[in-house]
Formats: structure tokens, sequence, C-alpha cells
């Protein structure tokens, strides 16, 4: 059964990039454009892994992430944060909040799928 | 035979001769070649002392009393030995506070109290009143007795003459135009006379070889000298009672009451204070002072007993002994010693009457008349530039009325006192003054009350134990107020008060007087601490060695309000000499170049009460300086003897205090810069992620491409219209970015001109048109008829325009979009409303629309492709142009962005 | 300033001494009707008591202060 990965995103053409990957990457697809649809879609679409967006209306990412990571039922859920911001203190606060990555914008896409997919089949 | 004639006009050549001095000496004083720096001459002027009534007065009370004449001069010599304190530090004080009369000295140590400045010239004026007649008394008797010459007619009565044959009037006549003349010839009214100084010194030499000659005629011409004097005197039973004096109780003490009253007197009559402090050019003159003068007091009287006895044993009882100096001379027809006689008591008559008056019009003048013209504000004082002509004027009119009193007094009761007594009842009257003057050289717990109530009583109690009874005895008052007391109170009775008796009246008038005085000063000074004025000033006379300024002023005038007011009692050019001299001092070029501070308003003050008194320039200061009133700290430090302590650490406290201020304003620069740097860190941390949106796209679209082969032709359109589109956002972005910074920095590059405002609205409306079609958005303009000019850059506001009109684009809804835009004439200003029907914006955050990278709130869950700069940029161009920009909207109402701009109407630049 | 307060304080002693011989009872001592080379005594001392304080007065400040 293939992973499934949920894309948080507000920027409709990031969205469509990383969409266009996952797929090929072989992954089920869910998309999300702000930290409220991505609540929801978790409880819905139950993914594997999160590529969750910092910078976002209603709900910013480290929010979205505080959130999931407080319900332990969700535990093995991985979580990438994206982020146009790439300072020190912003990765440490996202790998604070249990991200299980920090992907700094732009990135490359080969790196990218890789990581994915090292943390969905590395457990 | 002496003619009368003869008399006068050798009278007249003698006051031409001082008139001719005083010019003289004033020629060199402005010359800088100062005659009077001398402290012989200021000796020698100090012996104004003696009047008509040492010159004919003490060989009258030799013959009356023998030695008792003595004391009015042991007193003075005592002084003397005291003055190297006293008179040193009266110089002092007077120096520094520009004193002009006892008065003022007075005044000026209690607070600069108008009150006590008028009520001690008060006394003054009717205590030296009687003073003034003697002089008259004499001067008119001398030239009566002179022109029967050679018989020796004793003149009659005072007061008995019909006024035009009265030769007192005429003296009093000739006296007062001659000081008039005298001593107010400058059109300066200064309180220095350098000329009349040098005149005096003159004179103290004429009346001093005058009576010289006369006693050495008399001794060695008459008689064989002295032991031939004193021998016939002996053998004579009518005057061996003179070779001793009364050896009782009340003997000695009138001998020390007389010379107590006479240190005192030499020191505080106006004329002495005059000349020993006012006119006083160097404090170090003091010096030779302290010996020459009662070194003249020795001399001048050495030949007194010689002349009584030979007069007494010369003539019958009819000839008065006040007359002797002149009657001996001409018992033995000697016509030219006879005139000289009458020359010396001339000349003792004219100095004392000159100097006196000239004193007494100043203490009139500025502290009686100027207080209550600057008080009743007489509109006079105001509409004239020039004042010091009105200065000198009062003080002539003073001079004139003082002698006119002194020639009534004359008439009225003149002939009831020896002249020994009129004299003794001025000095006791001025002695009133020693409390309060000498009191507050060294004493600083006087206050202004102690010095009134002080003074007030002392004066009182003179007038009613010597002035009344010399009415009394003059028939204006009746005898019973001197036999039976007042309201037939026994107790009452003004030479016997309480019951006193045993004493002569003068010793009984200085105890009762100045027991009062002494009292009421100790203890109403005593009933309450001195205010600030007082302790201020009583630091200021009592340390006088310490300090040596005036009470400072915290505050300052400029000098084009100082110099005004100063040439108002000076004369313009002796003010801004003054001022320019001011300036030098203190290293400046330029009067102009002043600094209105405290030190000026203090030269001005003391400018100004050399010619008004320092009471008076204290109120005319006062009314320019805004002073703050003292505080109680200053008090504090007035009345605190370490106070030069407490200015020290006052000092530390101060720098320290500096320094927490500079730490303080460091600590907030530094806050201020962190906060800045924190806001740029802020803007690099949005710009960047700005930027690296649209370059993530770009950047993942652009890997996928390359290295993704099996993606179909339409995707890769797709794709790669979406890389172009990104990269086309990022340069808009970075475009803006650089504008923003340019416009922010104020390097932008402006092309104003007249613009007309609806053109371009217009021109913006059509070149958006295809962009609004492609929505479907419904545009509507109203544009008004004619042109309305505006003053500014075509370009930017055509960017404006669009800035506005593409935002609108984007928060329309897709379906039914319609956006008005309106040009309206308000006033002198021109109104720009673009109007959406989009989602509107909600209160709080229709300001951070402005704001830049902040774009419309939480509400769109569809970023618009904005760069967030868009209307930051703008409301900055409209602001640049002197207008402004802003939003009115309601949540789900639309929004409506507006702008106001002035109107340009005639070609003139409006920002 | 200190030959200054010498010679103040020699003529604070001089005005006592004056004070002193010009006053009841000095003065009373003197005031008896006898000759000093025919001057009358009262006279004879009074003068010249005056011209010595008058000397020493001038002493004090011409002189004052120096070794």
């Amino acid at each position: 059964m293939a992973k499934k990965v949920l894309i948080v995103d507000d920027e409709p053409n990031i969205v469509l990039s990383l969409e266009f990957l996952m797929k090929k990457a072989g992954f089920e697809v869910a998309v999300a454009r702000d930290g409220e649809e991505a609540l929801a879609q978790v409880a819905a679409f139950g993914p594997d892994l999160v590529l969750l967006d910092v910078m976002m209306p209603k709900k910013s990412g480290y929010e979205v992430c505080e959130i999931l990571r407080a319900d332990p039922s969700r535990a093995g859920m991985k979580i990438v944060m994206l982020s146009a911001k790439g300072r020190d203190t912003e990765v440490a606060k996202g790998m604070a909040l249990g991200a299980d990555a920090y992907v700094t914008k732009p990135f490359s896409t080969k790196d990218l799928v890789a990581q994915v997919a090292g943390l969905l089949n590395g457990g | 035979m002496l003619q009368d004639w003869v008399v006068v006009v050798v009278s007249f050549a003698y006051l031409g001769v001082l008139f001719a001095i005083a010019y003289w000496a004033d020629r060199r004083a402005d010359g800088g070649r100062s005659v009077i720096a001398s402290p012989t001459v200021y000796a020698l002027s100090l012996a104004v002392y003696c009047t008509t009534w040492t010159f004919y007065g003490s060989v009258g009370r030799a013959a009356a009393t023998g030695i008792g004449f003595l004391p009015i001069y042991l007193g003075p010599t005592l002084t003397l030995a005291l003055g190297w304190f006293v008179m040193r530090k009266m110089v002092r004080v007077a120096k520094a506070n520009r004193i002009t009369s006892i008065a003022d000295f007075v005044a000026s140590r209690y607070g600069k109290s108008q009150l006590l400045g008028g009520l001690v010239t008060v006394i003054a004026v009717i205590g030296v009143i009687p003073y003034i007649a003697l002089q008259l008394k004499a001067v008119s008797n001398s030239f009566t007795i002179l022109i029967s010459y050679p018989e020796i007619v004793m003149p009659a009565k005072g007061g008995t003459a019909p006024l035009l044959q009265d030769s007192a009037f005429y003296v009093a006549i000739i006296l007062a135009v001659f000081t008039i003349l005298f001593g107010t010839r400058h059109m300066d009214a200064t309180e220095r006379h350098e000329g009349m100084v040098a005149a005096i010194a003159f004179e103290s030499v004429v009346k001093l070889l005058a009576f010289f000659v006369v006693g050495i005629f008399v001794t060695y011409g008459i008689y064989d000298g002295f032991v031939d004097v004193f021998d016939r005197a002996q053998a004579s039973a009518r005057l061996t009672s003179l070779m001793t004096t009364r050896d009782s109780a009340a003997s000695y003490g009138s001998w020390a009451a007389l010379t107590f009253l006479s240190m005192l007197s030499v020191l505080l009559l106006p004329r002495q204070f005059q000349i020993a402090v006012v006119e006083n050019v160097d404090e170090s003159h003091v010096r030779r002072a302290v010996w020459l003068f009662p070194l003249y007091l020795f001399l001048i009287n050495i030949f007194v007993l010689p002349i009584a006895i030979g007069g007494l044993l010369r003539f019958p009882a009819g000839v008065d002994a006040d007359t002797f100096v002149l009657t001996l001379p001409m018992a033995h027809h000697e016509q030219t010693i006879t005139l000289l006689a009458f020359i010396g008591g001339l000349s003792a008559a004219t100095g004392m009457v000159i100097v006196e008056t000239i004193a007494l019009s100043t203490m009139v003048c500025n502290d009686l008349v100027m207080p209550a013209l600057l008080r009743m504000r007489v509109r006079a004082l105001h509409a004239r530039h020039d004042l010091s002509g009105l200065l000198l004027g009062i003080r002539r009119w003073a001079i004139g009325i003082l002698v006119l009193l002194g020639y009534v007094y004359f008439r009225a009761a003149g002939e009831a006192y020896a002249l020994v007594s009129i004299g003794l009842m001025s000095f006791a009257a001025v002695a009133q003054f020693a409390p309060a003057v000498i009191g507050g050289l060294y004493w600083k717990g006087g206050t202004r009350g102690g010095a009134l109530a002080g003074l007030l009583a002392g004066f009182v109690v003179w007038i009613y134990t010597l002035l009344l009874p010399s009415f009394a005895k003059s028939g204006w008052l009746p005898v019973e107020f001197m036999t039976g007391g007042l309201f037939g109170i026994d107790v009452l009775r003004p030479q016997q008060l309480f019951g006193l008796q045993g004493l002569d009246e003068i010793t009984h008038c200085l105890l009762w007087s100045l027991l009062a005085n002494i009292g009421a000063y100790l203890g109403v000074s005593l009933a309450r601490m001195p205010n600030a004025g007082e302790a201020s000033q009583a630091t200021l006379f009592v340390d006088a060695k310490e300090r040596d300024s005036v009470a400072a002023w915290r505050g300052g005038a400029a000098v084009a309000e100082l110099l005004p007011l100063a040439s108002r009692f000076l004369g313009p050019d002796r003010a801004r000499e003054a001022f320019e001299r001011h300036a030098r001092d203190r290293g400046l070029a330029r009067v102009d170049d002043l600094p209105a501070d405290a030190r000026l308003a203090q030269f001005a003050e003391g400018l100004l009460a050399g010619a008004i008194g320092s009471a008076s320039a204290r109120v005319m200061i006062a009314s320019l300086v805004q002073e703050e009133p003292l505080g109680l700290d200053e008090v504090m430090d007035i009345l605190d003897e370490a106070s030069q302590v407490r200015a020290h650490s006052r000092e530390l406290e101060e720098k320290s205090l500096e320094l927490e201020q500079a730490t303080a304003e460091l600590r907030a620069a530094n806050a201020q810069l962190r906060e800045l740097d924190r806001m740029k860190d802020d803007f690099i941390s949005t710009v960047s992620h700005e930027l690296r949106t649209p370059l993530t796209s770009i950047r993942a679209f652009s890997e996928m491409l390359l290295e993704d082969p099996d993606i179909g032709l339409d995707e890769r359109k797709r794709f790669l219209g979406i890389v172009v589109a990104e990269a086309g956002r990022l340069s808009r972005l970075i475009n803006q970015i650089l504008d923003m910074a340019r416009l922010e920095s104020g390097r932008a590059e402006w092309t104003t001109e007249s613009v007309d405002l609806p053109a371009v609205v217009g021109a913006s409306v059509e070149s958006l048109g295809q962009m609004f079609r492609d929505k479907g958005v419904e545009v509507s303009v109203d544009l008004p008829a004619g042109p309305i000019t505006v003053f500014a850059d075509r370009d930017r506001l055509t960017q404006v325009m669009i800035n506005l009109l593409s935002n609108a684009q984007k928060f329309v809804p897709d379906d039914g979009g319609c956006v008005a835009v309106a040009v309206r004439r308000t006033g002198n200003s021109v109104l720009v409303a673009v109007d959406d029907n989009g989602p509107g914006i909600a209160a709080e955050d229709r300001e951070l629309v402005f704001e830049k990278f902040r774009q419309g709130g939480n509400v769109l869950t569809d970023k618009p492709h904005g760069t967030g700069l868009g209307l930051p940029i703008s409301r900055q161009i409209i602001e640049y142009f002197g207008g402004r920009l802003w939003v009115e909207s309601a949540p789900g109402q639309g929004a409506k962005f507006q702008f106001m701009l002035p109107i340009h109407d005639d070609g003139a630049p409006t920002t | 300033m200190m030959r200054s307060r010498l010679v103040a304080q020699r003529l604070a002693a001089l005005f006592l001494l004056g004070c002193l011989l010009f006053n009841y009872p000095l003065l009373a001592l003197f005031n008896r009707d006898i000759e000093v080379l025919g001057i009358p005594l009262l006279y004879a001392y009074v003068f010249g008591a005056w011209l010595a304080l008058i000397v020493l007065m001038a002493l004090a400040v011409e002189r004052g202060g120096r070794p």
C-alpha cells in the first residue's frame, strides 16, 4: 500500500510542484491550503508524512505541528517543515516543536524526494 | 573800610575759584588723571565734617564750657581708629552694590526695601535741615557783622528783619543756586562728583588756614603765646572756671555721650557718608585718612581756647562768643585777617551745604521721588526715552527746596539756639541710623521689619525729646508742653522723660532714642528668620570680604532690553559707553555679542543703581528679568554658614546627575539602535522570504522539467508558464524593493510639474482596461469636466493609480466585481477615490495594509499575487506631494482607497 | 594678610586706649586746676593724649607690620 503524503502550503505553484513530485515518487497525495484545512485533512486522510509550510494564513506551520505532536495516537506520523525563512532560530524552533526535518525554500527537488522517501521507508 | 561790595565781590570771587577747581578736576578726571585719586585729598575732603559750627561754634562753646567743645572731635578720632574695619567695609560693600547714599545703603541691606530707603531719607532731611539753617545763620551773621566794620554790631535777631532785607535770605538763594550749578552741572546723573570732592578738599585747606591765621594772630599777635593767654585767663576770676570741667557724673556722662554721638555722626551724616563712602575712589585711601583726618581735627582745634579766652577778655558780655573768630581781628582793625576769617567761615558753610544737599537730593530723588513715580507708573516716565534730564531736574529742585527749608527753619527757630546745639540735634537724628547700619554690617539676623521699627522708634523719640522742645522754645508750641508734659502728664515731660533728670537734652535724647531704636531693631528682627531677600543681602553686606558681587540674578535679560533702559536714566551715550566697556571686560568685540545672562543683568543693575539707587534699580531690572523666585533650597544655602561646602557638594551632585543623564541617553540610543537593527533584520528576513517564494517555484519546476523527460507537452507548457510568471513576479518584487529603498532614503528622482490629475486617472484606468475585462470587472469612472492641476510627478501618480486599481482588481469577486473611480474637488484640494466591492478590510488591518509586506488579512484563503509593497510606496508618493492616502472600509462592504492632493493654482509650488 | 591683621589689631587696641584716655575716670585724674608749663593740666592732658594717639595711629597704619 502506498504511503500517504499531505502537502500543506498556501502558494498554489509550490503545491503544484510538490504534488507532481510526490505522486511521481509513488505516494498517495492530499493537499491543504492553510493550517486549519491541514488539521482537517490529517484527520480525514491519515497521512504518514506531512509537508508543512510555515508561513500560512489562519494557522502557521508551527501551530499545526504543535497540535499534531500533542496527539499521541499520531506519534508515528512524520512532519517535514518547509520554509522560506532559513534562519537558525527558525530551524531550531521547528525541530523543537517535533518536526522530523526542516527544509529551506528554495529546495532541491531530488534531495526533498530522497529525504521524504528516507523518512517513510527508514521508519 | 570794608565796603559791602568788597565783601560781596570777594565772596563771589571765592565761589568762582571753587567752580574753577571743580571744573579743572572734572577735566582731569575725564582725561584719566584724577586729582582725587590721592589719599591726602580723600582725608582732606573728609574734613567737610568741620562746618561753620566748628569754625565759629567751637569758640562759642569753649567760651561757655571750656573744654566741652572737644568731644565732637575726639569721637571722630576714635571712629577713624575703627575706620580700618568699619569704613573700609562700608566702602567695599557700597562699591560692590553701587550704593549711592546712606538711605540706599540701609534700603539695600534689608532686601532692597524702598520703604526703608524712604524712611531714612525723611529722617535725614528732617534731621539735617536745622544743620543747614545753622550754616545760613552763620554766613548771614558774619556778613552782617562784617559790613558794619570797624564797628562791632551784633546782628538783629533772626526772623525779625523783613524778608527782602534779610541777608540770610540772599545767602540761602545764592547758596542754593551755587549748589545747583555746582553739583548738577553734568548732564549725567551718577553718584560720583570728582570736581566737587576736589573743591571740598580745597575748602578744607582754606578754612584750616583761615582759622590758623586768626589763631596765630590772637595768640601771638594780641597776646604773647599760649602761656600768656592762659595766665591772663587764670588772672580773671570770670574765666578760671573754664580751666577745668565740672567734676560730676552728669558732666562726664554728657562728655561720653557727645563723644559717642560724634563717633556715629562722622560716619552717618549724609555728607560724611557721601564723601567717605560714595566718593571714595580707592579703599586703600582709608589708610592715610586714619591719621590725617584726626590730625586735621587736632590742628583746627588748637587755637579754639586762645581765641575764646581772647574774646572773653576783650569783649563785654554783649558780643556773641560764636562771632569771636571774626570780631577779634575786627576789634584790632586787621582788615585782611578779618576778610580771611569771613572767607574761612564761608568755605566751611559752602562745603557743608554743597555736599549735604547733594547727598540729600540724591536720597530724595532715588529713595523718595523715583520709587513714588515708578509706583504710580507715571505716564511721562514711560513716554520719555531719556530720563537723565528728569533725574537732574528732580535733584535740582530737591537742592533748592532743602536750602529753602533750612532758611525757613532759621527764620522760625534759629535764634533760640546756639550753633552747637543746632548741630547736635542733627547729630542725634542721624545717630538713629547707627543700629540699622552698623548692625547691618556685622549681624546677619537684622530684618527689614527690625530696621523699620528701630528707625521709626528712635526717630519718634528724637522728635519728641529734641525737635518738639526746640519748637516749644521758639514759641511754636506752648511752653506747658515742656514744663507739664504731653496732655499734662508729668512723666511725659519731653526732656525729663519718665522722670529722668540731671542729663543735658542731647544725652537725654540719645539715651531714650537709641534705647527705643536698638530695642525695636533687635526685638522685631529676632521675631522671625530673615527672608530670602534679606538673607541674601545680609550675606553680601556682612561677608563683604568673601563675596564682592551684587545678589545674583537667577535669570537674564537681553542687551536689546537692558541698553534702552539704561539709556533712559543715564543718557544714551553714557549707557552705550558703559555697555561697551562691559563687553570689552568680558572679551567681546561688540555690545550685541553680550549674552542675555545673569551677569549682564547684574552689570546693568549696578549701572542703574549708580543713577537711581539700588532699590529702584532692582525694580527696574526685575521688570525685565524673568527670575524664578528663591526656593527653599536656595534660602537654606544662603543661611548656611558652610555654603561653600554645600556649593561644592552640589556641584558634585550635579556632575553625577549629568553623568546619569548621559548614561540614560546612551542607553536609550542603544535601545533605539537595537530596535532599528531588529527592524532591519526583520525587513531582510521578510524580503528574503518574499524573494524565496517565487524562487522556490522556479527552481522546483525547472528541476522537474530538466530531470523528467517523460512529462507531456501540455504539462511542460504549463510548467514553463509558471516559471515565467514567477520570474516576472520576482523581478517586480526586486524593482519595488529598490523603489521603496530609494523613497525611504530620499534618493528618489522626481520630475515635478503641473499635472492634470483627472487626465492621469483616466489614462491609468484605460491602460488597465484589458486586465479588468479579462476578469470581467465592471469599471465606472466619474471625472470632473475641466482639468484640476496638482504639482506632482506624472509617472509617480500613474504608479499610484495603477497600484490602487490592480489592488481593487485583485480583491473584487470573480463574478460581478465592480470598481468605481471618482475625482472630486473639495475646497482647495482634490480627492481621488477607488472603490471596490471586494471583501473589505477589518478595522484593525486598515493601517496594517500600508506597512511593508503586509497583505490584506487572514480572511483570504487565496493569497493574492502582490508584493506587499505597493501601498506603502503609494503612500510615500502621495505624502511627498503634500497629500495623504487612506482607506475606508468595513468587512464585507468593499474597500475605498482615497487620496487627496492640494490643488496647484497659479504656478506656485504648493508643497 | 598677616600684616593687615596686625594693623587691625593695633588700631583696635588704640581705639580702646582712646576710649579709656578720654573718659571718666582717667579724665577726672587730670581735671584739676593745675598748670603744666603754663598750660592748664586738663588741656595739656587732653591735647597731649590726643596728639599721641594720632601719632600712634599713623605709625600703626603707615609702618604697619614692618619688622
